[in-house]
């Protein structure tokens, strides 16, 4: 393997992480967060029928984990591709 | 035979010509194809083969229920059970993908460059999985008898016999599109009721919205209505939860991370063609398997509501506000003769008094009304079973329920049976004990490891000993625990090395495993009260498996940091599995 090759895969596996990291934080944010943590002040908002911490713990951090594998997987496509270690 | 069972029958056999049709189609004819499916399964396929792989016979029937009785503390499930796939997506299933080989043991093994260290997971890969699978059996049998009116035995066997042709046949292949088939089957058994309930209680056919609509012809919310008759018969808000958040915290922790460590979801990453399969294919099983979980405390809260109103007829004290027994809908009668449902009139005044007799400020109320103690239990587990009974469904629904619960309980037992066999085939005979064997002599080993497994898992089914109930704590918190922390340190770490890896196996291994023994006692009586005052920072064995994932981490880095680094040629190796490319220094 060269130095270049090297350096190139670094950027990539940095620019990997850095997208998880921000997906875990969300990832965090909305179930333990709003789910477990925060559960009691976000219940006196409510949202349609719904007491806002509750539909969280039990419809939105769901929803929002869908999201997060959706974006990883379009975003990770396209950093193989931007960085040269697409599968051929 | 009455027109029901006859439905039953038939909605039972179609499913399952329909499995072994798909056995015979794609008979396994290589290694590759018996343990990984040829890695040639589309990503959507995998989607619905891990969804069904992992949504069990306890998803299927037990979860609802456990929701409709624990109201807001059942989020701990739907969080636990599906965060798991961000994990899975992000940190695990893409670079196993790339590393390419057959089992998770043998990831490990080959990462930690040590025998010792892949027996480990072997050991821990097949207690967590016969835990498992156990339970699973009993589902097959509980559907069987209920509706085919068999007794637990002949259904069982039914179910191992099913079981045996296809995953003995096709392997890895054979499963993967039964699995494919299943979750069909079972999304709309379990979607098909949700939906007409929803509309006869809210007018709105979607569960999803139904739950947080008014109830139809009224101005009130569906769940401010429930908070408000639990409330009065002495029960905690629906929408507040009985547990502490530490250990809501906890729990939840060790079933995402639980759920991310388990081989038999794992290994279904193993069978897509390329890396950025995996990842898209981790998002296609949440998203099947968010289908059933966004339904699910929907159909919880509209059962607890259905029951609670079915019985309470009249304003909660007045003397003609309770159902007469005499008068009780037919569903009760027919699940009052399993047993799983139960009235006593402890009051003796012929109605079905049901209220929270735990409560002590309730008490005084509960004698001001003139009432004696709860009169009616109800077992959790009949609630998604009985509903399209309850919500008075034609018998095509029923019968599709029951295809549905089958189907739940089959494709998960095959999933695990897999790895069981292939743990038993690929890392220890083919791995450790007789590493000259031919594919063919593997292939064939493989076979008889799962013939063997089905039997197994069939006694365990019929004789469960007396930990099944509490070994969904036991699987959760091992896989959290054991494997899921080194293999994300294999892919995350270059320092982590052998000596680090098998110390914090083992150190998270026996500490979970020497807690929830402790408090829950499984071969022995429990040594500990299981109590809140006595547990470990407040944490619960169910939730332990967290801290143990923690203990697993700090050994791991502590005792690499003071041995040796591992060899050039695994740093290297660790980071050729980061890239989706192969590269020619890899082959």
């Amino acid at each position: 393997m060269s130095g270049n090759e090297g350096n190139a895969n670094d950027a990539y596996w940095k620019a990997n992480v850095t997208h998880i990291i921000v997906s875990l934080v969300i990832w965090f944010v909305v179930s333990y967060g709003f789910g477990i943590l925060l559960v009691d002040p976000l219940n006196a908002i409510e949202f349609g029928g719904f007491k806002l911490g509750f539909w969280f713990a039990q419809q939105g951090a769901i929803y929002v984990f869908l999201i997060l594998i959706a974006v990883y997987a379009i975003r990770m496509n396209a950093l193989d591709r931007h960085h040269g270690v697409d599968e051929q | 035979m009455d027109e029901l069972k006859l439905l039953t029958y038939l909605a039972v056999g179609l499913s399952f010509v329909l499995y072994i049709g798909i056995a015979v189609w794609s008979k396994a004819s290589s290694t590759g194809e018996f343990y990984v499916a040829g890695k040639g399964v589309h990503p959507i396929a995998n989607g619905m083969a891990t969804a069904a792989d992992w949504m069990s016979a306890a998803s299927f029937i037990s979860m609802a229920g456990l929701i409709a009785f624990l109201g807001y503390g059942g989020s701990v499930y739907l969080m636990g059970w599906t965060g798991g796939y961000v994990l899975l997506a992000m940190l695990l299933a893409p670079y196993l993908r790339k590393y390419g080989k057959f089992t998770v043991p043998e990831f490990i093994g080959d990462r930690y460059y040590s025998k010792t260290a892949r027996l480990v997971a072997v050991v821990c890969l097949i207690f967590i999985s016969f835990t498992y699978v156990a339970g699973q059996m009993r589902g097959v049998g509980i559907v069987f008898s209920r509706f085919l009116e068999v007794d637990l035995l002949t259904g069982l066997i039914i179910g191992m016999g099913i079981v045996f042709i296809y995953a003995v046949l096709g392997g890895m292949k054979g499963i993967t599109y039964t699995q494919v088939a299943q979750y069909c089957v079972l999304i709309l058994a379990y979607t098909v009721p949700a939906v007409f309930i929803a509309m006869q209680l809210t007018g709105n056919p979607i569960p999803q919205i139904a739950f947080g609509s008014q109830i139809e012809g009224t101005n009130t919310y569906l769940l401010d209505r429930l908070n408000q008759i639990v409330t009065d018969l002495g029960f905690i808000e629906y929408t507040e939860g009985s547990k502490s958040t530490i250990d809501m915290f906890a729990i939840t922790v060790a079933l995402m991370v639980g759920t991310a460590g388990l081989p038999h979801v794992i290994v279904r990453f193993f069978t897509v063609p390329r890396v950025r399969d995996a990842r898209s294919s981790a998002g296609f099983a949440l998203l099947f398997i968010a289908l059933l979980y966004t339904v699910a405390p929907a159909v919880g809260a509209m059962a607890r509501y259905n029951l609670t109103d079915t019985v309470q007829t009249g304003a909660v004290g007045s003397p003609d506000g309770n159902l007469v027994y005499e008068e009780r809908p037919e569903w009760m009668k027919r699940w009052e003769a399993t047993g799983l449902l139960a009235f006593e009139d402890k009051n003796g005044d012929g109605r079905i008094q049901y209220y929270n007799d735990a409560n002590p400020e309730f008490q005084e109320k509960a004698a001001e009304y003139g009432w004696d103690g709860n009169e009616l239990t109800v077992d959790r587990d009949i609630l998604v079973l009985a509903n399209p009974e309850i919500a008075q469904l034609p018998n095509w629904v029923i019968a599709l329920v029951a295809a549905g619960g089958i189907a739940a309980a089959l494709s998960t037992a095959a999933g695990l049976l897999l790895v069981i066999s292939s743990g038993i085939s690929h890392d220890l005979f083919k791995g450790t004990i007789t590493p000259g064997i031919s594919e063919k002599t593997e292939l064939m080993t493989g076979r008889i490891a799962i013939g063997v497994a089905i039997l197994v898992a069939g006694y365990l089914g019929y004789n469960p000993p007396g930990f099944v109930a509490q070994v969904v704590a036991f699987a959760f918190g091992l896989a959290a625990s054991s494997l899921f922390p080194v293999i994300l340190m294999g892919i995350f770490s270059k320092k982590v090395n052998r000596e680090g890896a098998i110390a914090g196996m083992l150190s998270g291994l026996v500490f979970t495993m020497g807690y929830i023994v402790l408090y829950k006692g499984v071969f022995i009586e429990p040594v500990i009260d299981n109590v809140p005052e006595n547990w470990f920072l407040g944490i619960s064995p169910e939730g332990i498996g967290a801290v143990g994932m923690v203990l697993n981490f700090i050994v791991a880095f502590t005792v690499s940091k003071i041995t040796r680094e591992p060899p050039e040629h695994i740093q290297h190796l660790v980071e050729d599995i980061r890239t989706p490319r192969v590269t020619s220094a890899a082959e």
